[in-house]
């Protein structure tokens, strides 16, 4: 929508403004060394944010759990060896089946609780708007210490420790707000006129947003259910504090247990962070484009 | 019956006039604004369950002198009810200003402060320039793109003990430095050392953000604004000054605020990092985790408390954040 007219247009003619600004008599010298250093910045850049994932895939290949220390042994004796044990004999695939189940049940929940919510708070102005509002934003800065203890009174008299109904339930905590604030975002995008239209043609609120307002808010739809399965996905604390059966962990937990116990498998823990990794980044790549315009819509509208 | 666009119209439709008595005012209300009002009822529902309960519990939890051992427990088939009592401010006292009150909240709130500022200040520096360096016209731009964005890609959880392994007393960086002669630090050991790896992590880890968020607010500023500048014969530094700067104001308020937002909660990086381990890098968020569940006995009280800090830490700071912006014409973006 919008964000993609926002996004391809400029991109295409902020350079077409910024090189000729370049004068021509220093346009030659200053093209060639400035884009020198900027290629020499940038790869040096890049190195940087790809090393530690680098490393970590090729430590995953040392099948000694202290190869991390003398990497250069590695070379001789790579294998898959850790990625066959992951998969075979530990509990990856629980924890799979753990991390999925939690990660989309808040993804859904969050996201079908928050859309009507985000419509009416960037179309419509009641009485305590402004209230409400500022109880979102609040939201946001919540520190997991808030609520960490009493979430825990709540479920354990509840008997949720230890069950995916209880994570999903506090992951929808931060995710429901977050959310709305993120839909909310994405709505004003959308022209105000298109609820004029379907008022017009005899809609209620509920119509216009249900036919028109929800089929054109896809992408937005996508992107708040892309942030709530990330979120959930990579949290560690509540995770860590409220799954105690191995079983159940989800993967943020499952990959700690490697070296909480005495003796530290590095080779194996290495080696299930990049099967986890992979998967997540490959994703992650797939809409990575359109995760910003979404965040700060609003922000890049100016 | 037309709330659903008022938006469109102007300011503030509930505008409280001089309306008739308070009954007439609710119904009528009631009538103009019920749409509004359901559509954000689950969100409210929700809120209301899961987080202001929670929350309400937890201010009482604070008042008390609960603890993993007088809360009450299940332990096998018997069931030992609760038996903390009311204590009034004294977690609190005792956190601001009991004798150990520096050892325990000041050092550790001294830290944070200078954890988030430096990180924060990292974070939009570096993503900044980048941002900058993407958005001219040059080769392979979209494959640096892609590269710098890694850090954000992958999980924290999975990278951080990739840092672990590289930080490690005989790992990749130290076996480095010593080739280079260069001291090899205790990153893992050392107090100073530890600040200064869980700042260099979570810089790499929050880069990518800021450098997507920032190009993207650099891609909308009109590029006839750098042409005017240029006939006015505004050197490069005079443009950043005052047409990309501006330009991206309203991007970077937001992101500045979620940024530090973001970074005064971080939980993963340092207890991923280090654990229970090192009790001088820990940022009040994990201090606070550390005591309600990180020792034996668990201090919940205690830990609530912090939460409930930092919480009105957060939301002081947000409030003359925002109060700031508006001085300066400016709105925060979400």
């Amino acid at each position: 929508m919008s964000t993609t007219t926002l996004r391809t247009s400029p991109a295409d003619q902020v350079p077409t403004g910024t090189k000729p600004s370049a004068r021509p008599r220093g346009r030659g010298r200053r093209g060639l060394l400035g884009s020198l250093t900027s290629h020499g910045i940038l790869i040096v850049a890049s190195l940087i944010a790809l090393f530690p994932i680098a490393w970590l895939v090729f430590l995953s290949l040392g099948p000694d759990k202290d190869d991390y220390l003398h990497p250069g042994r590695i070379w001789d004796k790579m294998t898959f060896d850790n990625y066959t044990f992951v998969l075979q004999h530990t509990n990856f695939f629980e924890w799979m089946k753990s991390s999925l189940i939690v990660s989309l049940g808040t993804t859904v929940i969050g996201v079908l609780v928050a859309a009507t919510t985000g419509y009416a708070v960037s179309r419509m102005r009641f009485p305590g708007y402004r209230k409400f509002m500022w109880v979102l934003l609040v939201t946001q800065m919540f520190p997991i210490a808030v609520l960490i203890v009493p979430m825990y009174e709540i479920l354990s008299d509840l008997q949720l420790i230890d069950s995916y109904v209880g994570l999903v339930l506090v992951y929808c905590s931060t995710a429901v707000p977050y959310s709305a604030w993120l839909l909310k975002g994405y709505f004003d995008t959308i022209p105000f006129e298109i609820d004029e239209a379907g008022r017009v043609d005899g809609l209620s609120p509920f119509g216009t947003f249900f036919r028109l307002i929800l089929p054109l808010a896809k992408p937005g739809l996508a992107v708040a259910a892309f942030y709530n399965f990330i979120t959930a996905f990579g949290e560690v604390a509540f995770a860590s504090t409220f799954m105690l059966d191995d079983s159940k962990y989800t993967f943020a937990v499952g990959l700690q247990s490697f070296v909480s116990e005495h003796d530290a498998q590095r080779n194996l823990m290495a080696a299930t962070a990049v099967l986890i990794a992979i998967p997540v980044s490959a994703f992650f790549y797939l809409v990575q484009k359109n995760l910003v315009t979404g965040l700060t819509a609003g922000g890049t509208k100016g | 019956m037309t709330v659903a666009i008022d938006r469109a119209t102007g300011k503030r439709v509930g505008d409280r006039g001089s309306r008739p008595g308070p009954f007439q005012r609710l119904k009528r209300g009631y009538q103009k604004y019920w749409y509004a009002y359901a559509m954000i009822a689950p969100v409210v529902v929700v809120l209301g369950g899961l987080v202001l309960y929670p929350l309400v519990r937890g201010l009482y939890l604070t008042l008390t002198d609960a603890n993993s051992l007088n809360s009450a427990r299940t332990i096998g088939v018997n069931h030992i009810d609760a038996t903390y009592k009311f204590i009034g401010f004294d977690n609190y006292k005792d956190i601001l200003w009991g004798p150990t009150s520096y050892d325990r909240f000041w050092s550790h709130f001294i830290w944070t402060i200078v954890w988030t500022a430096l990180c924060v200040a990292l974070h939009y520096c570096i993503g900044l320039g980048l941002a900058l360096l993407l958005n001219q016209k040059m080769r392979g731009r979209t494959f640096y793109r892609l590269l710098l964005v890694l850090p954000w890609a992958v999980p924290t959880f999975v990278t951080v003990f990739g840092w672990r392994f590289m930080l490690a007393d005989g790992g990749v960086i130290n076996t480095m430095l010593d080739a280079v002669h260069l001291p090899s630090p205790l990153w893992l050991e050392d107090t100073f050392w530890q600040r200064f790896a869980a700042i260099m992590v979570n810089t790499w880890c929050g880069v990518p953000f800021m450098m997507v968020s920032l190009l993207g607010g650099l891609q909308s500023i009109d590029a006839t604004l750098y042409e005017a500048a240029e006939m006015d014969g505004a050197n490069a530094w005079q443009r950043f000054r005052f047409v990309t700067l501006p330009g991206l104001r309203s991007v970077s308020s937001t992101v500045v605020l979620l940024g530090i937002i973001w970074t005064f909660n971080q939980f993963a990086v340092i207890f991923l990092l280090f654990g229970n381990t090192a009790p001088d890098a820990q940022i009040l968020v994990t201090w606070a985790y550390y005591l309600g569940f990180g020792q034996q006995p668990r201090d919940f009280a205690q830990s609530a408390a912090y939460g409930m800090l930092l919480l009105a830490i957060l939301i002081v700071f947000t409030s003359f954040y925002r109060r700031w912006l508006n001085r300066n014409d400016q709105q925060l973006a979400i």
